[in-house]
């Protein structure tokens, strides 16, 4: 399948994540540490975006921003049929934390701040500060990827009505 | 944007085929091949090539400085020149006075016209220097992953292009559907089931 034509048709399955992710994030935290071993937590950042769609066109889209905006209204909106399209987060294991916001549609990930690194004070030090950046950028990615695993599994499995029924009742509790 | 910033865009990408042993040289040889050639002082408006991360302004490559761990480590370097309208305008208005007053007329024909808005767009780009833009690439051959550090549409376009002139390898962006289809270990028939998805509605 060409690849446009996949990103375009197959967009949805994004905003299910995000959808799904944020139900699991207030629902079931406890399923969380299976995709990232040292985790202690994963909670919602400053900035969500929720959009209602049919097909290419965005019907209704909603941003909450700020660090103590609530998420009623995310709520609410997904009562109308909407779906997450962008989510920020923050990843936190012992004393270190990321935060990052995650796009649906492409799973591209924007805004990464790490844990701070030691500062590079001359050429002899950049190695050392490259190589920590690649591992902590790696815990951000790769869990993300077990996420999407854990997702997907459950998505194309005879199991996701059961999902769905759970999300529904989140939503409309 | 780069490894080092203190916020960072990553864009994921699967790569696919084999370089010839030893890979390290093949990689080195590649970059060397495709770096960036400078085009101050030349008419060309913009340039993509390789450029070493530790110092992008030069382009020479050294295999200590691009081998990192097991993985390699560089930027693409895009080099663009943009006029400004209004230098545009203004020279284009000067040119267009000049050719009036030689030719002794009161007006100049549509072809006139866009002669000399290309002589003038020429002679710019002669004069004003590129702007560089580098984006940081760091590609874990062994995996298959690279990961490219920046979300812009144009400059994932240019890496694309670039990486697969450069090794003769393919560059599979990852998006929902890679990620479930090639990368989520998904079984065939499970594959078959992400063939058919329609969206869910959590309403109702």
């Amino acid at each position: 399948m060409d690849v446009s034509v996949s990103y375009n048709r197959y967009k949805f399955i994004g905003y299910e994540f995000l959808t799904w992710l944020w139900f699991l994030v207030e629902n079931e935290p406890e399923r969380l540490p299976a995709a990232a071993k040292n985790l202690d937590s994963l909670t919602i950042g400053n900035r969500m975006v929720i959009e209602k769609r049919r097909n290419e066109e965005v019907l209704e889209a909603i941003t909450i921003k700020g660090d103590d905006a609530g998420l009623e209204e995310g709520l609410l909106a997904l009562k109308k049929g909407a779906v997450v399209t962008e989510i920020n987060l923050v990843q936190t294991m012992g004393e270190y934390v990321w935060s990052f916001n995650l796009k649906g549609e492409s799973l591209n990930i924007y805004s990464l701040k790490t844990p701070p690194v030691a500062p590079v004070e001359s050429g002899d030090d950049i190695e050392g500060a490259v190589i920590e950046k690649i591992y902590l950028y790696e815990q951000v990615i790769d869990f993300i990827y077990n996420l999407f695993k854990l997702f997907i599994k459950d998505r194309v499995s005879d199991s996701w009505p059961k999902t769905v029924n759970h999300i529904k009742k989140w939503i409309y509790s | 944007m780069g490894v080092l910033s203190s916020s960072v865009s990553i864009t994921q990408y699967k790569v696919e085929g084999q370089l010839p042993a030893p890979v390290n040289e093949a990689v080195l040889k590649g970059l060397q091949r495709n770096s960036i050639t400078d085009i101050d002082n030349e008419s060309e408006e913009l340039v993509s090539g390789w450029a070493a991360f530790e110092n992008p302004y030069k382009p020479e490559f050294e295999l200590a400085g691009v081998s990192l761990d097991t993985r390699f480590l560089f930027s693409l370097r895009i080099d663009k020149k943009s006029i400004p309208a209004k230098t545009m305008k203004k020279h284009y208005f000067l040119e267009m006075s000049k050719r009036l007053a030689e030719s002794g007329r009161d007006f100049l024909s549509k072809n006139e016209k866009r002669e000399i808005r290309e002589h003038v767009k020429t002679t710019l780009t002669l004069r004003i220097p590129a702007t560089p833009n580098i984006y940081d690439i760091v590609w874990d051959y062994e995996g298959g992953k690279l990961w490219f550090f920046s979300n812009l549409k144009s400059a994932n376009e240019e890496l694309e292009t670039l990486f697969s002139k450069t090794f003769k390898l393919t560059l599979i962006r990852v998006f929902p559907y890679t990620m479930a289809n090639l990368l989520a270990g998904l079984t065939e028939p499970e594959k078959d089931r992400l063939a058919k998805l329609a969206p869910t509605a959590f309403t109702g």
